[in-house]
């Protein structure tokens, strides 16, 4: 039996008739046209699927779409603001962090969580971070590379907008 | 005006990967879009019995279930692609549904057809099929020998085939030696991961008798070819589009079954059919890579000149035999057997062999890797025999840079190279002679670091198609390029190999953007789609940018050529009298004289004044087909600390010094070493297919398979040196694969040279903490080896 869910996704209220057990990424993907969460394995390991709940990085896929109403979700598509790339995606595309792009969705995601909790981590803290993200092609060092230097543009964005 | 060749831009491809808006397979979706899933055999090995579809058929969504025996006749089996002469192969059919018999965990065995993904996949539940379950067998050194049980009935002993490679004496050589050592290899299964699983849509539209296949594929011509044999209708009816596609590394080379029943489903129901496979799915059928029992021998004098190699390999195939399979450890593998070095006398044995799993094909680096591992860790073995440093034992044995085009043992010729050259580079990125004083001191105080050398050269930039022909392979290696230039200049570029996050709609921009001088941002590279890339053959084989890169530059300079008359009838100069200047011809002496690429477009795209015999219209197709191989190579240095109370492994340092010719963008090469030398270092360490005695999968989940994580994983420093191939004019060689090539032999080397001091001498990856802590318990005498 369906049911009708209401989800806040990137600003914007979306409603879809789903079943009750049907994962949030699912009804992102199929049901929402969000094409951009990626769905890599089926047992919440690889982190494709991650998106932002209420602002910290929830793997979309241990997730029903119904127990999601009420939240403020974000995806890829909804990081970008009035048409300028979020610093991780920036950074990401700068610093060579993706080859295929399958993980990097959920790889940036994840990363905005890290970044809201620590503006300043190590590349210990990055790798631990970001270690429930799979990625097959980079080798990670590119993109501990550009969670670095997003992580020094946040930092240092705030302080130079305020000089000038 | 600087080239674009040789810089580090940022990728074209990305600004889509990393906002969402690209389109892989799954993510496509047509107006009535229905679902496949495929009901997978439970078992390693019976015999089929009745398979009862007629509760599922009445499931709610469903719209059609089909049995093997529902279509037997209707398609052709599974072929196998690559036929190597000369070894008495056989490769039974592969059906696309099984019939009679399932020979591994996973072999498709019915399929449903529903309204929704999960309709489809509940109604999976409800077939019923009688297996009677037969004795299974994985380990393909058990699976030849007699008594084991047999999966094909004309293949005696589950031999797929016996391959010899041969040059010089090689039995002469080790009676006549001064120093023997042998070792027992296994080089275990893995599984390939590509982070995005294989799917497939399929689109039949009787009225046209037109089908269209989406599918994550790296060579969408191959696919479209054998989806016509397979569906027994014609080729040219056929369309394939590779949409983005999230990694391979080997595993999409392949046209498996799923799609196909996809597309025959879509030309039985009428209807656009989805097929995605999740992972766990994707551990069970899709292929495997690697899966090697070895026995290997290494012959030399005692100051250290090898002068032979034998092996005796049993490869496990599988079930089947996959697309590309028997080419794999034997024209990739045995052909290799000289590695870097001029070893005069070899000879390999390669037993392919059936076993009650997943069929294993090309995974990256696709049998070079285990060849430059076996070379590597004999090479090792033998200078610790001899009391050598192992690094002087390479030099001793290196090809000479001198010495090319250089023909080795096995037959093959090197293009080029400068062996000494990486290794002394990367020697001394480390320091080499501090670090060995430092583990000196560390052994004294019970610690155990150790170094490891991998030296290695690789065959790539698949290849000549004469040679391809030669050795079996059902295709061609060519491979093509459409450059098309529009009346306002702008160029749009269609290749026939298909780029999956190797970067080459950056890097054949740079080509082409160079050639007419031009920004990057004016080219654009179309790849993926049968409808409007000429044919070519993929990407595999690193031969993507040696192969179809030089088709590219070849149409754009024919392109140019043309555009220069236009240019010269323009300036009405004579052709000889001009000069190509940053982005425009110039008469010479005239400097104000000049027409650049883009005018000289314009006036052959609307041909209001050409010169006499000039048709209208600027493109230009090249098909380059490379007269031989190109052999990368390079030096790997890596640096470990062994806790012996634990067994764990620490990279200290990972120093890869590669040489793929002049990189045509550095910061892409670099990613793609990143990339391979973790993929190899996961092989060392941690990644291993592992099946039980039933022939279950259980490391058949992401929860068990041990795909490297960031939190495991060291730095890496690169390092190039440029040493140009004669086989093209761009002078590039390959570097997808050689960041596997030649880590894994670095980190086992390096680890059993940590624990050499215990009389360690072999211990076989992968290096997980439980092995290393047992073989350290059984050579201090404590009973726990395996």
């Amino acid at each position: 039996m369906k049911r009708t869910v209401s989800l806040s996704v990137n600003g914007a209220t979306r409603t879809a008739e789903v079943e009750p057990r049907a994962l949030l990424a699912h009804v992102l993907r199929d049901d929402l046209d969000l094409t951009g969460t990626h769905i890599g394995c089926d047992t919440s390991q690889c982190g494709a699927c991650t998106v932002l709940i209420d602002g910290r990085a929830v793997k979309s896929c241990t997730m029903l779409a119904v127990q999601a109403e009420g939240c403020q979700i974000t995806t890829i598509e909804g990081l970008a603001t009035n048409g300028n790339l979020h610093p991780l995606q920036q950074a990401f595309w700068e610093k060579h962090g993706l080859q295929c792009g399958f993980c990097t969705p959920g790889m940036i995601m994840t990363a905005v969580d890290l970044l809201a909790q620590n503006s300043n981590p190590s590349e210990g803290e990055i790798r631990h971070a970001i270690e429930g993200n799979y990625c097959r092609c980079t080798g990670y060092q590119n993109i501990v590379a550009a969670i670095q230097a997003a992580a020094a543009t946040l930092r240092g964005a705030t302080p130079a907008r305020a000089a000038s | 005006m600087p080239t674009l060749f040789g810089s580090g831009i940022k990728r074209r491809e990305d600004p889509r990967l990393i906002t969402g808006r690209a389109t892989y397979t799954d993510d496509v979706k047509l107006p009535g879009l229905i679902y496949l899933a495929i009901l997978r055999s439970p078992y390693a090995h019976a015999k089929l019995g009745k398979v009862d579809t007629k509760a599922a058929k009445a499931a709610p969504g469903v719209l059609a279930v089909y049995a093997g025996a529902d279509i037997t006749d209707r398609v052709v089996p599974v072929p196998c692609a690559w036929n190597v002469p000369n070894c008495n192969l056989k490769t039974p059919p592969h059906p696309l549904l099984a019939h009679q018999k399932v020979r591994y965990v996973g072999d498709g065995v019915a399929m449903v057809i529903a309204e929704s993904r999960a309709a489809a996949r509940d109604a999976l539940d409800l077939i019923e099929v009688d297996y009677e379950p037969l004795k299974a067998v994985t380990d393909p050194e058990r699976a030849c020998q007699q008594g084991a049980p047999q999966l094909h009935a004309d293949v005696p002993n589950n031999l797929a085939f016996t391959w010899v490679v041969a040059g010089g004496n090689a039995d002469e050589a080790f009676a006549k030696a001064e120093a023997k050592v042998s070792l027992r290899i296994v080089q275990q299964r893995l599984l390939p991961t590509a982070m995005e699983p294989r799917a497939a849509v399929a689109s039949y539209n009787a009225g046209t008798g037109q089908l269209t296949l989406w599918a994550t594929s790296q060579n969408p011509h191959i696919h479209r070819f054998l989806c016509s044999v397979m569906l027994k209708i014609p080729e040219h009816r056929v369309r394939v589009i590779a949409p983005e596609v999230g990694g391979g590394f080997g595993s999409k080379i392949p046209c498996y079954a799923d799609e196909v029943l996809a597309c025959l489903a879509s030309m039985d129901l009428g209807r656009p059919v989805k097929w995605t496979e999740d992972r766990s799915e994707n551990y069970k059928a899709t292929i495997h890579g690697r899966d090697h029992v070895e026995y290997v021998e290494m012959c030399g004098t005692r100051d250290g000149k090898i002068t032979g190699l034998r092996t005796r390999v049993y490869a496990g195939l599988g079930g089947y035999a996959s697309t590309a399979a028997p080419g794999v450890p034997t024209i990739l593998h045995g052909l290799m057997y000289s590695g870097a070095y001029t070893i005069p006398n070899i000879h390999g044995t390669v037993h392919g062999v059936y076993t009650t799993a997943t069929p294993v094909d090309a995974y990256r680096g696709a049998g070079r890797p285990e060849a430059t591992y076996l070379i590597e860790r004999l090479v090792d073995t033998l200078a610790r025999e001899i009391g050598m440093d192992p690094v002087e034992v390479r030099r001793k044995n290196f090809i000479p840079k001198d010495a090319f085009p250089y023909t080795v043992a096995t037959g093959l010729t090197y293009d080029s190279g400068n062996y000494h050259g990486t290794l002394d580079k990367a020697l001394g990125m480390l320091d080499y002679g501090a670090f060995r004083a430092e583990q000196e001191k560390a052994r004294q105080q019970g610690r155990y670091l150790g170094v490891g050398v991998s030296s290695y050269a690789e065959i790539c930039g698949l290849g000549p198609s004469q040679v391809a022909g030669a050795v079996g392979f059902g295709g061609g290696l060519y491979d093509s390029a459409v450059v098309r230039v529009y009346p306002t200049g702008m160029v749009r570029v269609y290749i026939g190999t298909k780029p999956h996050g190797q970067g080459e709609e950056t890097t054949f921009a740079q080509i082409v953007a160079d050639e007419f001088g031009y920004p990057v941002e004016s080219v654009e590279i179309v790849h993926g789609d049968t409808e409007s890339t000429p044919q070519g053959w993929g990407t595999y084989g690193s031969r993507t940018t040696a192969v179809g890169g030089t088709a590219v530059k070849l149409a754009a300079q024919r392109v140019k050529e043309k555009a220069k008359k236009v240019a010269a009838h323009l300036l009405e100069a004579n052709e000889a009298d001009l000069e190509w200047k940053d982005d425009a011809w110039v008469v010479r002496g005239s400097p104000d004289k000049r027409k650049s690429f883009a005018e000289a477009a314009l006036m052959a795209n609307v041909a209001w004044n050409l010169p006499a015999g000039v048709e209208p219209g600027l493109e230009a197709t090249a098909f380059f087909d490379p007269t031989n191989f190109v052999y990368p190579f390079g030096t790997h240095l890596c640096t470990v600390e062994v806790n012996p109370e634990t067994g764990q492994v620490t990279v200290l340092r990972y120093i890869a010094v590669d040489d793929c010719g002049p990189p045509i963008n550095p910061m892409i090469v670099e990613g793609q070493v990143h990339g391979g030398v973790i993929q190899g270092i996961g092989e060392a360490l941690q990644e291993m297919a592992v099946y039980d005695a039933e022939g279950q999968l259980l490391t058949g989940t992401m929860m068990d398979y041990a795909v490297p994580k960031a939190s495991q994983m060291p730095k890496i420093e690169t390092a190039h040196t440029v040493t140009p191939s004669p086989v093209n004019p761009l002078g590039v060689k390959g570097v997808g694969e050689t960041g596997t090539i030649a880590s894994v032999a670095a980190v086992v080397n390096a680890v059993c040279d940590a624990l050499a001091p215990l009389g360690i001498k072999h211990i076989d990856k992968p290096l997980t903490p439980a092995r290393v802590w047992a073989a350290i318990q059984q050579a201090k005498g404590n009973g726990g080896g395996r």
